[in-house]
């Protein structure tokens, strides 16, 4: 499924997040995938998303602006792909 | 950030390494004649096990998410049940490489057992024929013993774990094939002078030809083979293999040796290459993080000789470890360089009066076998 600014997801439970100077490393220890995060606004998006009922709350919560709604749903369905967010 | 940033990046070093290996001793049942860490027998100061731990503690802390666990064969270790499960217990994933001598039924049940652990069995040739001269007499059954209890243990995916040389390149298939028999997954990776392999690279390395079947195998099949992105320098040939495109030694990568030394990566275990130790002050971390040499590392690299050939972005000038065990300048090109340039500057050292390339630090080879002769 496509991810919209309504949709609730957060980072899944089996993921940890290490912080680095150009954003974070994922990794999922169940499907051992490790992912870039590239950039830290990424970063603290997705530390959030489990924090607030929708992808849209997060982002005006983490100050995003809204013309980079599009970027930010593009980044957070790869990430939804590759499970380290599941969809809430 | 697109790629080439991110690889940038990466470049500079990050706070901690992404993949670290960690050699548990130099002890072997084996005597694989392309051993990269030159290994046979134990070492007296190799880390005790409260040592140990207190390494997996330090890497918890760095947040390493896994760690690759090799010797030797580690399943040697008294102790390597008790460490991988205090790493495993500490967030720390395990990824060990065995020749599978101790994996019988009874241990095959207990690794089945455990979460985020992965096994790879390593083979280097279809067959005991092919397998054997280079792994050792019984070593093709050993692995394929370990395999079965494996199965048998509903293990799940294991992986089967091959160094291409000129003698199994055309197994390729096959390899592939024994794996999905297994529900494994296939890992290959390049063939390194290192360690024992200083001396018998030369009649093991695949041949400019077979390179290009490499990596012709590997773009058709490379979506589900695991290469730890070791054949980067073939990308010259055209289309980017998949992974990163970089030698991460120092960088993304270091290894840890069985009495504790920190190297830039497994495959160049040399006192020109070691960083520290895990016994110094401020441990792995400010090795990592501090030491001269990785620091040098994550300085941007020079193209060198390699300046004027229009693939380096591609190739970027191909392994560190492989040009310094052939005698080869570190800013110049792999001895196996697709174009052929590595080959015509390695034929004019084997040319030249004098050539010396350097041997591995340390060697923990068994004494040499000799037959028994009467003194009369």
């Amino acid at each position: 499924m496509t991810l919209t600014l309504s949709s609730a997801c957060s980072l899944h439970p089996q993921v940890a997040l290490r912080p680095e100077p150009f954003g974070a490393l994922a990794y999922h220890y169940g499907n051992r995938r490790l992912v870039f995060l590239k950039h830290p606004d990424v970063v603290r998006v997705v530390r959030e998303l489990g924090d607030h009922p929708s992808i849209g709350h997060t982002l005006r919560a983490c100050g995003i602006a809204t013309e980079r709604d599009a970027s930010f749903l593009q980044a957070l369905n790869q990430l939804t792909k590759s499970e380290i967010l599941r969809v809430c | 950030m697109s790629a080439s940033q991110l690889v940038t990046q990466l470049k500079r070093g990050l706070d901690a390494p992404i993949c670290l290996t960690w050699e548990l001793t130099y002890a072997c049942n084996l005597q694989c004649v392309h051993c990269l860490s030159s290994s046979g027998q134990r070492d007296d100061r190799e880390l005790s096990t409260q040592q140990a731990f207190a390494v997996l503690d330090e890497l918890r802390d760095l947040q390493v998410f896994y760690i690759n666990i090799g010797g030797g064969e580690p399943m040697i270790r008294r102790d390597f049940f008790d460490i991988i499960e205090y790493s495993i217990a500490n967030d720390i994933g395990v990824k060990f490489s065995t020749n599978g001598a101790f994996i019988d039924e009874k241990n095959a049940q207990r690794l089945a057992a455990m979460d985020y652990l992965d096994i790879q069995i390593s083979l280097d040739g279809i067959d005991a024929l092919t397998n054997d001269p280079v792994r050792g007499e019984g070593s093709y059954n050993i692995a394929r013993r370990a395999m079965d209890n494996l199965k048998a243990a509903n293990y799940g995916p294991f992986k089967i774990s091959v160094v291409v040389t000129r003698h199994n390149v055309d197994q390729l298939d096959e390899f592939k094939a024994l794996a999905d028999s297994y529900g494994a997954q296939l890992r290959i990776t390049r063939l390194r002078p290192s360690g024992r392999g200083v001396d018998s690279w030369n009649d093991l390395h695949p041949t400019n030809e077979q390179q290009v079947q490499i990596y012709n195998w590997l773009l058709a099949h490379g979506e589900n083979v695991l290469t730890g992105d070791s054949f980067f320098h073939l990308n010259a040939l055209g289309e980017a293999l998949p992974g990163l495109n970089m030698c991460g030694a120092g960088r993304v990568v270091c290894l840890i040796d069985p009495i504790g030394d920190v190297y830039a990566c497994p495959f160049v275990l040399h006192d020109q290459f070691k960083a520290g130790n895990v016994h110094d002050t401020g441990g792995f971390t400010s090795v990592w993080r501090d030491s001269e040499l990785f620091t040098s590392l994550r300085e941007p690299e020079s193209a060198g000789a390699c300046a004027s050939c229009g693939n380096y972005d591609s190739c970027q000038g191909g392994c560190m470890a492989a040009k310094f065990f052939t005698g080869l300048p570190l800013d110049g090109p792999d001895p196996e360089c697709v174009l052929g340039h590595g080959a015509d500057l390695l034929e004019a050292r084997q040319a030249s009066p004098v050539s010396i390339t350097p041997k591995p630090s340390k060697d923990h080879s068994k004494p040499a076998r000799s037959a028994l002769s009467v003194v009369s």
